[in-house]
């Protein structure tokens, strides 16, 4: 397993990135600059994916996720424009139990994962052409999943527009 | 491989901390972005360091964000009508679900 040095300082700064963000997007009073922090931490998790030797999945992450997603977040913000406001507390009374039950959760997992090592790891690196393995994979292996995704997305769709649009006079 | 792992939880501990505490409907769509992400990041590691004969786990990733970018479309058409009855989205003013 010899990488590049470089990918391992990419991932220790993506990583610091990918936290940082993620703690302002829960912490953060103003929502909006929350939804800001939410694209940075998902690109962040887009360069964590090529440092994995995922690069489909991380141009997909930035197409979907950040321009798409975060968008329709901004835009649900807009249209509950009075909710934005800074005076309004944006957690609950719970925060300080969360804190430290989410606390516990990372150290048990940390904990776990420095006494495992019950993985048999890969011997053979991933395919070189990972676009073209990927489109083949969807149109062999997991085309009946890749059907079904799509008529989730078109049912979520009419969903969306049925459920928001106005009531008829 | 670990440092991914540890990574991942870091980030699901993030949002789930976030779902709990936050009170715009909006904040908690937001959480749960994050813990797809931790997800997404434990499949791609596994995919890379673990044996798995093709691409399964970079496969399963993308699926993830299908389904969630459904969800978040779902969600966020929720929230639009929530906030049109209820004049706001805080998740403390409709419990109309609670018996």
């Amino acid at each position: 397993m010899a990488e590049h040095a470089s990918v391992g300082i990419m991932f220790w700064i993506l990583a610091i990135v990918v936290v940082v963000s993620g703690f302002l997007v829960v912490s953060l009073r103003n929502i909006f600059h929350c939804a800001l922090f939410l694209m940075l931490c998902l690109t962040a998790v887009a360069g964590i994916f090529i440092t994995l030797d995922a690069e489909f999945l991380a141009v997909a992450q930035v197409l979907i996720y950040v321009g798409a997603v975060s968008v329709l977040m901004i835009f649900a913000i807009m249209l509950t424009r009075d909710l934005a406001d800074k005076q309004i507390p944006q957690t609950n009374k719970h925060a300080m139990l969360a804190f430290l039950g989410c606390t516990a959760f990372v150290l048990g997992i940390i904990l776990v994962l420095s006494g495992t090592d019950m993985w048999r790891w890969a011997k053979t690196p991933l395919p070189v052409e990972n676009v073209m393995t990927i489109g083949k994979l969807l149109m062999t292996k997991y085309v009946l999943p890749f059907e079904v995704i799509s008529i989730l997305l078109v049912a979520a769709m009419i969903g969306a527009i049925v459920l928001a649009r106005k009531e008829k006079a | 491989m670990q440092y991914y792992l540890i990574l991942a939880g870091i980030l699901f501990a993030i949002g789930l901390f976030g779902v709990i505490t936050r009170r715009n409907t909006v904040g908690i769509l937001m959480s749960l972005e994050l813990m797809f992400n931790a997800a997404n990041i434990n499949f791609v590691a596994f995919n890379k360091y673990v044996i798995t004969g093709d691409l399964a786990g970079q496969m399963f990733a993308i699926f993830i964000v299908a389904v969630a970018a459904a969800e978040a479309t779902i969600g966020l058409a929720i929230v639009l009508l929530i906030y049109r009855n209820w004049r706001g989205i805080d998740t403390d003013n409709y419990s109309i679900m609670k018996w």
